[in-house]
């Protein structure tokens, strides 16, 4: 037999039944289409939330007020919130040489969203009080203006810098620094706006108006506790020794014998890294878990257009027995329309998971602002293709196989 | 030897206790160049006959030569060459294949063959000429008649010039004057062309103009005359 024209062949009983290859066609871009985008979103939600947590630097330590939360259903995360257990006697402590020797630099950190307005325009952003390390440790210079000095911090100066959304809000397009806002009844100059900077860690950048954490206690929020103090060794060496520093430190001061009766616990970088790596693959698992549920559907549906159109075909199948094709023509003849069916599909699919990918990744960067890396879905793709083709084979193939087994006549009055 | 030798042929269908003979010991012989016809009333087996002579189907007990060898002579592939060159086949519901063009129908024997794939426009429309449709070659079988669909079906079965051609009931679902026009065709590819025909019919007026008539009954010959 000749294999141009079974190709031939092939391809027209696939326009012939031009609805049943499209459906089918479609049952396998969908699945694999489908496992790509949730691979690649999976894999860029990973990416970018450690990224964000090493962008901290692996020689920084977060001090967090109140008992160390044992999981996430833990209410002493809640009550962390409102514990007043770090105050600038601790921070004086802290800052004290003799006890811990090896810190580099310190920064209390207050934050809360508040309204914040300019001659009639209101927007909540965060607040955030804290000193100039805050640009180091989170990259953040003004674009326009500048930080507030160390004078300022002393002085509870009624300063502040604003991320771009907040300007926007507030100010439009006209110039924001020099003016004066108002939160809480209170006027702050502004001396400094940031540029466009999307999510870092736990605050939106371009949505927050950033503060001396003086002013912020005194003026907007009206505490004396500190909800984060964050410190800097001078290497990753130093890391262990540190937190030891710290923690007799604060628990001398609080007269704390036992370490589970602590009202402070410590965090590293590599610590909360590697708890988000245990919530990111958990993540990943459910995604995964996802996508096989969507591959499985997508499979179903390819095995049945599949399984109906090739057993509504067998009076076919004998005619073409009949007129004297043999078990290996009739076999050949339905491996390659499968083989198209399910190669397009599986071409298409790729493609589109692809391009998808990619917009979902572009459009979460421009609309969330945050940095979104596109990754492709190389596994999602092999294992969508793998998967979409086994069973289009499979099910093309299998009923052609077992009509061709058919005597002709059985297979002529099929019914 | 006779082309076709059918020696106390038995099909029995059924092997669960329950055993119907659909053909309960016939014997007869054909000759090249013969227009046979088969008649009875349903039932009495002439389409199995039919089936088990066009190696469509196996028969269960007796003995079958088509030129001189049986059907265990044969491998699978064998089979489907002796089916594909020597035998042409007309079925009662035309079986064309749907949304595919006269000329594509007819030239889906010749798929199977060894013939180079040059030569099968030639043989196709020779074959469409035969039965006067060369003015409908690019029509699909849905937009045709029934006795134009039934005379694409002869030009199929001829296409690979074959011995025999076994026709089933092939004015059954036609209209007296497109019966008779399929009949003209099958006694002039007869009497000109030589093929033998093997036709089954329950119409007496047309087993009438073939040249011999056996007429089956509950499985068994019960006449065989030549006119």
């Amino acid at each position: 037999m000749k294999i141009k024209y079974t190709l031939r062949t092939a391809f027209i009983s696939l326009k012939i039944n031009k609805s049943r290859s499209i459906l089918t066609i479609l049952g396998i871009v969908i699945g694999i289409t489908a496992i790509m985008l949730i691979m690649s979103l999976g894999v860029g939600a990973q990416e970018l939330i450690l990224s964000d947590i090493q962008s901290l630097g692996a020689n920084t330590i977060i001090v967090m007020p109140g008992r160390e939360p044992k999981g996430p259903t833990d209410p002493s995360a809640i009550e962390s919130l409102y514990s007043d257990s770090l105050k600038q006697r601790e921070l004086d402590a802290l800052k004290n040489k003799s006890n811990v020797p090896k810190l580099k630099e310190i920064m209390p950190i207050v934050f809360s969203v508040e309204t914040v307005s300019f001659s009639g325009e209101t927007f909540r952003p965060t607040i955030l009080g804290a000193s100039d390390l805050l640009a180091k440790i989170f990259d953040i210079y003004p674009s326009q203006g500048a930080y507030f000095t160390d004078e300022q911090i002393k002085s509870k100066a009624k300063v502040a810098l604003i991320g771009i959304k907040t300007k926007e809000e507030l100010f439009g397009d006209s110039d924001a620094v020099g003016q004066k806002i108002k939160i809480k009844d209170q006027a702050l100059e502004v001396i400094g706006v940031f540029p466009k900077k999307g999510q870092v860690l736990f605050f939106n950048a371009d949505e927050s108006v950033v503060m001396p954490y003086t002013t912020a206690q005194q003026y907007v929020f009206g505490i004396k506790h500190f909800n984060r103090i964050i410190i800097q060794v001078e290497s990753e060496s130093e890391i262990p020794r540190t937190v030891q520093d710290i923690e007799i430190t604060l628990r001398n001061l609080h007269n704390i014998d036992n370490p589970d009766n602590d009202d402070f616990f410590v965090a590293t970088q590599g610590e909360i890294a590697d708890t988000l790596k245990t919530v990111t693959s958990v993540l990943t698992l459910f995604l995964v878990a996802v996508a096989a549920i969507s591959l499985i559907v997508g499979g179903v549906g390819i095995m049945n257009v599949m399984l109906v159109s090739v057993t509504e075909r067998t009076r076919e199948i004998g005619l073409r027995k009949a007129l004297g094709a043999t078990e290996k023509n009739i076999l050949f003849q339905f491996l390659i329309e499968a083989i198209t069916i399910t190669g397009s599909g599986g071409v298409v699919g790729i493609l589109l998971g692809s391009i998808l990918s990619f917009v979902a990744a572009l459009g979460l960067s421009y609309f969330m602002g945050i940095n979104w890396a596109f990754a492709f879905p190389l596994n999602g793709a092999i294992l969508g293709l793998a998967v979409s083709v086994f069973v289009g084979l499979i099910f093309g193939i299998h009923p052609a196989y077992k009509a061709s087994k058919k005597s002709p006549i059985e297979a002529l009055i099929y019914e | 030897m006779a082309l076709i030798e059918v020696k106390d042929l038995k099909k029995i269908y059924g092997n669960d206790g329950t055993e119907t003979p659909a053909l309960n010991g016939v014997s007869f012989g054909i000759e090249a160049g013969d227009f046979v016809s088969i008649i009875g009333p349903s039932g009495s087996g002439k389409s199995t006959l039919l089936h088990i002579l066009g190696f469509l189907d196996k028969h269960t007990k007796g003995d079958y030569k088509f030129d001189a060898k049986g059907f265990n002579d044969y491998s699978k592939t064998e089979i489907a060459h002796v089916r594909n060159k020597k035998m042409g086949f007309v079925f009662q519901a035309f079986n064309l294949l749907p949304r595919t063009k006269v000329l594509d129908n007819v030239k889906l024997p010749l798929l199977y063959s060894d013939i180079k794939e040059s030569k099968w426009n030639d043989l196709a429309m020779e074959a469409i000429r035969a039965v006067g449709l060369e003015h409908r070659i690019n029509h699909e079988s849905s937009q045709l008649s029934g006795g134009e669909k039934q005379r694409v079906a002869i030009a199929r079965a001829l296409v690979n010039d074959p011995q025999v051609i076994f026709a089933d009931e092939p004015t059954g679902n036609l209209d007296s004057k497109s019966g008779q026009a399929i009949i003209d065709i099958l006694k002039k590819l007869n009497q000109e062309k030589g093929h033998t025909i093997l036709l089954i019919t329950h119409e007496i007026e047309i087993a009438e103009q073939t040249k011999r008539i056996i007429r089956l009954l509950d499985g068994k010959i019960e006449s065989d005359k030549k006119l």
